[in-house]
């Protein structure tokens, strides 16, 4: 396999006395999905904020591009190219789709914002995304179905030429057609290059989207491991029990 | 998508916009034309050009009251002191012009600038302190009421005689400033939007609203021409002693603060901010937007309107007084602003939106007044015109979440 282009090694993090992270090793692969699975509490949430520089972990090597970097704020991960969409998406309804991708990063000429630049380079990434579902991409967010919200999600983070995109159940609040939708998106974005890395409760997804799969139980790392190599079975064994075969 | 959608198509686009909850100014200028229809039909007095003069210059204080709430009510705030706040910076105008002989160039921005520092307080306490605005704003209310009462002294009335401020309100253009007031302002509105859409063409970008906006366009500089021909009518009972035709400078002041106020809200990442915040306070703070930041600064820029508005209270009276900004100037300045179409759950309104209903608040509360009607009837209809307002406003929000 080739070598990854993110990589944790050892890291640990605790909360006062709760030991949450206990030497994890994790790593990403440009054009991969890594789909990362575990139980309710497991370090998932976790994990992926020490990656986004929301949480520093206390200890533990982080390797991008082959290079170690520290990351110790959101600013740092996004400076990398490391890009998150959160579960609740965190989009704003009365914005229409520009806005919500542009926010906080507006193009400026002079003091005005530069809205054809923005909505030319929106429009560019859309359909770079093989987004045909949305009508006009100055219509409100608010009138969008779930899954076109998830779209505009990841079409934010990947506007920035982004290297890792991490998404937090993004099918989560899905229906089937819908679900679909976004996993098909998701092997996009591998496709074009990007390390992509998924939580996700449903395996089924898991299996049809993801190309490693990275198990964590009770704050470890139980394995991480190419797809092919297991079933559904043995990912459920290491999700309940944290034990390979 | 189609290069070329015809005007029935971008309609249609407008109508399913209407349909699902974005209804906008539409109530709005939809209440203000019946009401003067009514008005005209049944006062000989309503429709005269004298009225409307009189109407604008009634609706002035809080229509710029309201369009600076537009900016704390953009942000699900609320500032309940505008009102008084406008009367502390009108007090302080009028101190510094005839107990300290500044000239009205220096007091005006002065007293705009104590606006600027009483909205910081309020913004501060909201933004850095988290508590309520509801809370905040009441005690200012409070407090504001008594620094006034200081200011000018209990039963007193201070008089001012500066002409350039009272000419605000009581004087008018001339009869040709006016029109070339009126083809300025035209002209300006026709450049920006055709430079907008040449723009967009250059950067090779589908507009559908081009025919639409030739209408609208066309619509606007109908009724501008007719109120300008209106207000440029001689309205004087003894033409031959005082003549008295002409746009009242007010008008032009409020266009001014009309153009600043959205140009920063629809053209600037500031503005941009301030929406994202009402929409999404948590979703812009991720976004890396200082939200607290945006807060304050809101609050300022209302307190500064509120200044403005204390500069015309003064220009309309001859004077200042402890009442001035007081009793029902607040709540017809957010009723103003709700009833043009501005949210109070934050996140959707234009500044215009203010002018539009302040105008129909004062049209209720001056056609009611010639019709004979007691005080006790207006502040009731004006109640239930806010209150068809905000239900408006609540239907259309649920309308809109609805996916």
């Amino acid at each position: 396999m080739a070598s990854p282009i993110l990589s944790l090694k050892r890291v640990n993090k605790s909360f006062g006395p709760v030991h949450v992270l206990k030497d994890v090793d994790f790593s990403a692969y440009a054009g991969k999905v890594t789909a990362l699975v575990g139980d309710n509490g497991a370090g998932k949430s976790t994990l992926i904020k020490c990656i986004a520089g929301i949480y520093t972990p206390e200890t533990g090597e982080f390797i991008f591009e082959g290079n170690p970097v520290t990351i110790s704020g959101p600013r740092d991960a996004t400076a990398l190219g490391i890009e998150i969409v959160y579960q609740d998406l965190a989009l704003c309804d009365n914005l229409d789709i520009v806005h919500n991708m542009f926010l906080g990063r507006e193009e400026i000429s002079g003091i005005t914002l530069n809205e054809s630049s923005m909505e030319s380079l929106a429009k560019k990434t859309l359909d770079g995304l093989s987004v045909r579902t949305v009508k006009s991409i100055r219509q409100k967010v608010a009138s969008l179905s779930g899954g076109q919200r998830q779209t505009v999600a990841i079409a934010r983070a990947v506007l920035w030429n982004s290297k890792v995109v991490i998404l937090d159940e993004p099918t989560a609040a899905l229906g089937v057609a819908q679900t679909e939708q976004v996993l098909k998106l998701v092997r996009q974005l591998a496709d074009n290059g990007l390390a992509v890395i998924v939580i996700s409760h449903n395996l089924n997804d898991v299996f049809q989207v993801a190309d490693n799969i990275a198990a964590m139980y009770l704050g470890s790392m139980a394995a991480q491991v190419e797809k092919n190599s297991v079933n559904q079975n043995d990912v459920v064994r290491l999700i309940t029990t944290g034990a390979q075969k | 998508m189609s290069q070329d959608l015809n005007i029935k198509q971008s309609a249609n686009d407008w109508w399913s916009k209407v349909k699902a909850g974005q209804v906008g100014a539409l109530p709005a200028l939809l209440g203000l034309f019946v009401l003067c229809i009514v008005f005209g039909i049944q006062s000989s007095v309503f429709l005269t050009p004298g009225n409307l003069a009189n109407l604008l210059t009634q609706a002035a204080a809080v229509i710029v009251i309201a369009m600076g709430l537009v900016f704390v009510l953009l942000l699900g705030e609320i500032d309940l002191s505008a009102g008084y706040a406008a009367g502390v910076c009108g007090a302080l105008l009028v101190i510094m012009i005839t107990e300290m002989d500044y000239p009205w160039y220096l007091a005006f921005p002065i007293s705009v600038l104590a606006g600027v520092l009483l909205g910081a307080v309020i913004g501060y306490l909201v933004a850095q302190l988290k508590i309520p605005s509801f809370v905040v704003t009441l005690a200012t209310f409070l407090a504001f009421q008594g620094l006034l009462l200081l200011l000018v002294g209990e039963g007193g009335t201070i008089r001012i005689e500066d002409p350039v401020i009272l000419a605000v309100e009581n004087k008018n253009l001339s009869v040709s400033y006016s029109w070339i007031f009126f083809l300025l302002t035209a002209g300006a509105y026709l450049l920006s939007g055709l430079l907008k859409f040449r723009k967009r063409k250059k950067a090779g970008l589908v507009d559908n609203l081009f025919k639409l906006w030739v209408i609208k366009t066309f619509v606007w500089i109908a009724i501008g021409t007719l109120a300008t021909w209106a207000l440029t009518v001689e309205r004087s009972n003894n033409p031959d002693l005082v003549s008295l035709r002409g746009i009242p400078y007010v008008v032009p002041v409020i266009l001014v603060l009309l153009v600043g106020a959205t140009f920063v809200l629809s053209r600037t990442s500031f503005g941009l901010h301030i929406y994202a915040v009402g929409g999404n306070a948590e979703a812009a703070r991720r976004a890396g937007i200082n939200v607290k930041m945006v807060r304050i600064t809101a609050f300022m820029i209302c307190t500064a309107f509120a200044a403005v508005a204390g500069m015309i209270f003064v220009s309309r009276a001859n004077s200042i007084s402890p009442t001035t900004g007081g009793s029902s100037t607040l709540l017809y300045a957010v009723g103003a602003a709700v009833i043009g179409g501005t949210s109070l759950f934050g996140g959707k309104g234009k500044v215009s939106d203010a002018i539009l209903g302040g105008l129909v608040v004062a049209v209720i509360d001056n056609g009611m007044a010639l019709l004979g009607y007691p005080a006790g009837i207006k502040f009731m209809v004006t109640g239930a015109v806010l209150l068809i307002s905000a239900t408006i406003d609540a239907v259309s929000r649920r309308g809109a979440s609805t996916t």
